[in-house]
């Protein structure tokens, strides 16, 4: 085993928290948080999503300020009241969400509100693209990242636009560098290759934070986690580089896991014992676009996962199946009908129920009450309405009460604006209220997206009710663990077409990595 | 895995494609039919109470707001009746007693106001579906012109003229804002800007249409329509007074786009639209059409409340009958929160600084225009609102912060949580 510039036992502190406290409403983000990072260490914020952990990041990156709490950088008393503060104290922070302007080039981008001259050179003086550019050129050469500074943005394959997320970061100085759940959005390869530079930057002398909600990726590459969970510090442990036994190190997860959802972790459901005849049958299925042409089945009684790295055509997919763009050519079919060019309220009618992938922009109305929202279900308002010149209010209640009863969506009232829920709440009840359509065909584009386990966990269970009592499941997911515990067979996506097929008792992770990031192609050629 | 063909799976049936059917899990219909939520021994007021609360968050909350931003904007004015060199008291009692002070000037201040309300209407029923009509005024004229033209021409009853010439009138809104309906459905064209550009073609048309050499115009009047007969004009329900029953019509129009819009499908697809138009489109509603519903019926009221004025007041199309009402309805809509019964209590309060400008320029020497500055003024409070709404919320925040221990108490809810999590040994 390597060692290291500065073995983090010893070293000193690099970033101090002494009782940070942040609240959003009635909602405590963060309770009284004590951390402390050493310098040269790669530190891992364990938890789940709403744990707290971004909320407490972006604290430390000066986009929000706390209510209370104290912050220390090296050993200096600090108030970050921008993120020019932040940068100016040597800390940098790659977002979640990737905040490069895809029409610019990598230099662009990277000198993209850093100006530090006067007011009056900033207007009159010509831009230092030159520099910049060589600049950038030297950071890469150094930490191997490979990237052509002059590259327009949206060239550039995911892996890459994330290395130079991490150069911006670096770019002001960074010696403390924030990452927020960095491999979210890559492939396993790619994902691989960061976790290598993450390495060459600690080794660099550079202090890394890391907020994951990934186990693995926590164990493999920190020295010390700190496991959050409610806004609160609920757990901090060493991770040793080596193990008497792995024994060991299989305790040391399960106790993160206890911590990190304060109780053990969930059984993985059972398979599907009974594959009924085809519900959806897609032919030929294209957009004219970037996508397909694609053949796809989906059984009654079958989880069908659909993977691939974020934008292959998962999105064309469920628009096209949803009816919410026209299909340039293709058939699809619904149990015998073909639905090809029925409207959307034709195709739930038909049997058709949908969870969309973004929550507030197409599954909930924000400013409606938890009541309007379960009717979203109904928009012809056919179940409560016995005319259409009106829509009983009393029923719409008692069928809101009941998806809220079914499903345990723990809301305080009905009437209250569904933005009182919890995201996993709100998620219960846009669940309950589309299997309430008795679908045949259900089209879940990564439900449990930023859900805590207990919430992830019922709206597998709902899905899986759904596949036991023959209905056909068409899931779309980012998150492999999830595939490879509810799906019973996967196919992948790759540039709007389908790369890879396999049932997932005898899926090879390996094998579905290359297929999503096209390793396979390449070695081909 | 076995793949069985014979064994048909346990499915609801495959759905007919007949319109109005019942697509939906049969248990959890039972559930909802068992689980009757009703209180039969409720207090009435309670209920009603209830019952407005789930339209438009809480009554209190509402009414504070209301009167808050009334108070704030007459407050603000202040200053300038000074600077416009008037006394404030002898402008208090000119413009309160001119608008309220006798049962004549309470008529004219509603004589006032049923515009307003009607026309108000139109605007907070396109701004439920988030569209900006600012047509209104532009639909009004039109409005008028046919209802006025139809009410001349037409020999029918008089009483079955009436409701034509109304109808007439919501028919000639409705088309006038048909042509910014579908660019914005099909074209994606902005609604704001069209419907500002109606506007001028509509004052261009009505005056056309009475110019001297114009189509409709009066023998005995210049710039103005035959009249309506006596009989199909609005009957007078004050007498001595101006008050018509275009009152009545107009609290009509509140109840029926109440209904419509809290009771109805329509309604309910036209408020998701507004709250969600994403959310709407992945649930199976087509946009366009819903903009183009929307449109329709803000223009048909619109017309509406220009055809009530012709019918009512003037009893006659003038080119020039509108000062301006389909622009201060933004205003109504806007105080009135958008909800119809505040559109009521928002269009009362613009006809009283209606009503009282008359008296406050014959008495207090303040121009009539100052109305303009005060209805000004209550917008810029209107849109503070949030922002206000925001601070209060945060200094509310801060107090429980203070006087509660630092873990709020577990609020009660309606189940049971499904996974209570346990403590780490």
């Amino acid at each position: 085993m390597k060692t290291r510039a500065s073995r983090p036992d010893t070293a000193p502190v690099a970033i101090q928290l002494t009782g940070v406290s942040k609240h959003f409403g009635p909602v405590k983000a963060n309770r009284s948080i004590d951390l402390s990072v050493r310098q040269g260490s790669i530190h891992g914020l364990l938890g789940e999503n709403g744990a707290g952990k971004s909320t407490l990041m972006k604290i430390l990156f000066g986009m929000m300020r706390p209510d209370a709490g104290r912050i220390e950088i090296g050993g200096e008393d600090v108030t970050l009241r921008s993120v020019a503060d932040a940068l100016a104290h040597g800390i940098g922070m790659v977002q979640q969400h990737f905040s490069l302007i895809g029409k610019l080039t990598v230099a662009e981008n990277l000198i993209l509100g850093r100006a530090n001259s006067g007011f009056a050179a900033r207007w009159l003086q010509k831009l230092d693209l030159e520099s910049a550019g060589r600049r950038a050129e030297e950071l890469s050469e150094r930490l191997g990242f490979g990237i052509d500074p002059f590259a327009r943005c949206d060239t550039l394959s995911v892996g890459a636009r994330q290395k130079v997320e991490i150069l911006k970061a670096l770019w002001g100085g960074a010696t403390t560098l924030v990452l927020d759940e960095p491999t979210a959005a890559l492939s396993p390869p790619d994902a691989e290759e960061l976790y290598a530079l993450l390495k060459t930057l600690q080794q660099d002398g550079t202090t890394i934070v890391l907020i994951s909600h990934k186990l693995p990726e926590i164990m493999r590459l920190c020295d010390r986690v700190t496991v959050l969970r409610d806004g609160a510090v609920v757990g901090e442990a060493e991770i040793p580089r080596a193990y008497n036994a792995p024994a060991e190190k299989q305790a040391l997860e399960a106790q993160l896991v206890r911590l990190m959802i304060g109780r053990n972790r969930p059984e993985v459901p059972s398979r599907s014992s009974h594959i009924w005849p085809t519900v959806l049958s897609v032919r030929n299925l294209s957009d004219g676009e970037r996508f397909g042409p694609i053949d796809l089945d989906v059984c009654g009684g079958e989880i069908l996962a659909v993977v691939g790295v974020e934008g292959n055509g998962q999105g064309q997919l469920i628009e096209l199946l949803m009816g919410l763009k026209k299909a340039a050519s293709g058939s699809i079919t619904l149990e015998e009908a073909n639905i090809t060019r029925k409207t959307t309220l034709q195709r739930f009618q038909c049997g058709m129920a949908h969870i969309p992938e973004d929550r507030h922009g197409l599954a909930v109305a924000d400013r409606m009450s938890v009541i309007d929202n379960a009717s979203i279900a109904f928009v012809d308002g056919a179940p409560f309405a016995p005319t259409p010149f009106w829509l009983s209010r009393q029923k719409r209640a008692r069928f809101a009460a009941g998806v809220i009863r079914r499903y345990r969506v723990r809301a305080a009232s009905v009437e209250a604006p569904v933005t009182s829920l919890s995201g996993g709440n709100q998620q219960k009840l846009v669940v309950g209220r589309e299997l309430a359509r008795a679908p045949r065909l259900m089209i879940a584009a990564q439900p449990t997206r930023g859900l805590d386990i207990g919430s992830a966990a019922a709206v597998h269970e709902a899905l899986i009710g759904l596949r036991d009592r023959g209905g056909a499941v068409l899931l779309l997911s980012l998150d492999l663990t999830e595939v490879f515990s509810i799906a019973d067979r996967i196919v992948v996506f790759r540039q709007g077409r389908i790369v890879g097929e396999t049932s997932t008792a005898d899926a090879d992770l390996d094998r579905i990595g290359s297929w999503m990031s096209g390793i396979d192609e390449e070695t081909q050629k | 895995m076995t793949r069985d063909a014979m064994t048909a799976p346990p499915s609801i049936k495959k759905a007919a494609t007949g319109k109005r059917q019942v697509r939906m899990d049969p248990e959890v219909m039972a559930d909802a039919l068992a689980n009757d939520t009703r209180q039969p021994n409720g207090e009435f007021v309670p209920r009603l109470v209830a019952r407005f609360h789930t339209m438009s968050g809480s009554v209190g909350g509402q009414v504070l707001t209301f009167m808050l931003t009334i108070a704030a904007a007459l407050v603000a004015s202040v200053p300038l009746i000074w600077l416009a060199g008037s006394d404030f008291w002898l402008t208090t009692t000119a413009f309160f007693g001119g608008a309220l002070g006798s049962g004549p000037a309470i008529a004219e201040t509603l004589v006032q106001m049923i515009p307003l309300l009607i026309a108000g209407l139109a605007v907070a029923v396109a701004f439920h579906a988030s569209l900006f009509n600012i047509g209104v005024e532009g639909q009004l004229l039109f409005g008028g012109l046919v209802a006025g033209v139809v009410g001349a021409s037409l020999d029918i009853p008089p009483a079955l003229l009436m409701i034509v010439c109304l109808l007439a009138g919501m028919i000639g809104g409705a088309l006038f804002a048909l042509i910014p309906a579908l660019l914005k459905a099909y074209r994606g064209a902005h609604e704001v800007v069209t419907t500002i550009m109606m506007n001028f073609v509509a004052v261009a048309v009505a005056e056309f249409a009475v110019a001297p050499t114009g189509p409709f115009v009066a023998a005995d009047q210049p710039s103005a329509t035959d009249r309506v007969p006596e009989g199909a004009q609005l009957p007078i329900i004050w007498e001595g007074t101006r008050l018509h029953a275009g009152l009545l019509v107009a609290l009509a129009a509140v109840a029926i786009a109440t209904w419509v819009l809290y009771r109805t499908p329509a309604g309910f697809r036209l408020r998701l639209m507004g709250a969600n138009q994403n959310a709407a489109r992945a649930s199976g509603i087509s946009i366009e059409r819903q903009t183009i519903i929307a449109l329709l019926a803000s223009g048909a009221l619109g017309g509406l409340a220009g055809a009530v004025q012709v019918l009512g007041l003037y009893g006659r199309f003038y080119a020039g009958f509108s000062p301006g009402y389909g622009f201060d309805a933004i205003a109504v809509a806007l105080l009135g929160a958008l909800s119809p019964i505040g559109v009521v209590a928002a269009s009362f309060f613009f006809a009283v600084l209606h009503a009282g400008s008359v008296p406050l320029q014959a008495i207090a020497g303040i121009s009539r225009e100052f109305v303009g500055v005060v209805s000004g003024l209550v917008v810029a409070f209107v849109a503070a609102q949030p922002a206000v709404m925001r601070l209060v919320s945060n200094m509310r925040q801060k107090v429980v912060d203070d006087t509660l221990p630092n873990d709020p108490p577990e609020p009660q809810y309606m189940s049971e949580i499904a996974t209570s999590p346990e403590e780490p040994s």
